[in-house]
């Protein structure tokens, strides 16, 4: 995924489904973009407490995903939090 | 055990009516006691890919209002005698007809067929409401583009609402060239973000323009998309065919790439 990046430079698929994304959890959810801002910012505020973390790279969404065998898709909240590299060796092993 | 599969998309001009005629041939052509059934009044389109439009007589309106018997309205498909084609009207608008009577329409031709398969309209209004309400299961078709996948997420989270038994994902016009060097979304990005069962994905293929210029669906012949429609028809059957992708996503067999890159 990483390589094709860099080998081509258009990468309007990419863009495609980032927007769809975006889209979908705003037309599901009703709620606006801010709103997943708001969660996000909570998310920082608690995170940055134990880790070292940049509020620009947290991704907030929602999305459907089945749990464990169940055919069910059913919503999920997801949240990724890079962390920063230092934190990799020792002591970031620890805490997850 | 027959059983009513409803083919819709949400967004008009995807294929519905292409992978209607296609999956509606490709069944016959396994042997299944088949039938087509165009719900779409008003707008009726399936007659011409199927290259019956010279032999209607009657439709499916004249059938709920009681002006002719089914059996008067049923035609025959061209190729095989087990597969028949129950049109639109042409002259009449969705009002015409109620889910209730949807619902009766397919239970009266589930002595006489293994398979029914509805052509819904595009929208999410009553016609859609009609089409899907006499359906035990349902195939959305979509394309890889931002609005035809928007619109088959809504139209998912209709039929879950009203509690559609099995929903599939029907992934149409993939294009092997753009997916590769990153300006098509991949089979896989479009299954992620829908998440529901893939049951087929079909390339984009010169070979459905011809074949609807004459009015034979392809389901079957030696063509990327005819194959492609045939392995969804035996996967509709319970057969473990595995899942081809034309744009050679990841972790599945890929035999269709190999084909297009020979092309």
């Amino acid at each position: 995924m990483f390589c094709r990046k860099h080998v081509f430079g258009s990468q309007s698929g990419e863009i495609a489904r980032k927007r769809l994304k975006l889209l979908l959890v705003a037309d599901k959810t009703n709620c606006s973009p801010e709103f997943l801002e708001m969660i996000k910012d909570d998310i920082f505020a608690v995170v940055s407490k134990y880790l070292e973390i940049n509020s620009g790279d947290i991704e907030v969404g929602l999305t459907k995903a089945a749990f464990r065998g169940e055919t069910d898709y059913v919503p999920v909240l997801y949240a990724a939090v890079p962390v920063s590299r230092r934190l990799v060796r020792g002591h970031f092993n620890a805490v997850i | 055990m027959s059983e009513v599969i409803v083919i819709t998309s949400g967004k008009g001009g995807v294929g519905k009516t292409t992978t209607s005629a296609n999956i509606g041939t490709g069944l016959a052509m396994l042997g299944m006691r088949t039938a087509l059934i165009d719900t779409d009044i008003g707008l009726r389109n399936l007659d011409v890919v199927m290259g019956l439009e010279n032999r209607i007589v009657y439709n499916l309106v004249d059938v709920v209002e009681g002006n002719c018997r089914m059996k008067q309205a049923l035609i025959r498909d061209k190729r095989y005698p087990n597969l028949y084609l129950l049109p639109s009207a042409q002259t009449r608008d969705k009002s015409a007809v109620n889910p209730e009577q949807m619902i009766k329409l397919t239970e009266d031709l589930k002595d006489e067929f293994d398979y029914i398969l509805l052509d819904c309209p595009a929208g999410i209004e009553q016609g859609f409401r009609n089409a899907i309400a006499g359906a035990d299961r349902a195939l959305v078709v979509t394309t890889p583009e931002v609005s035809a996948i928007r619109d088959a997420d809504r139209i998912i989270g209709l039929l879950e609402a009203k509690d559609m038994g099995q929903v599939h994902l029907i992934v149409n016009r993939v294009r092997t060239d753009m997916v590769r060097r990153g300006d098509m979304m991949s089979v896989d990005d479009v299954m992620d973000i829908l998440a529901v069962p893939l049951l087929g994905a079909i390339p984009d293929d010169e070979a459905i323009v011809i074949s609807t210029n004459q009015g034979e669906p392809l389901a079957g012949t030696d063509t990327p998309s005819g194959q492609a429609y045939l392995d969804i028809c035996k996967r509709l059957l319970g057969e473990d065919i595995p899942l081809t992708m034309p744009d050679g996503g990841r972790g599945f067999i890929s035999r269709l790439t190999g084909f297009l890159k020979r092309a």
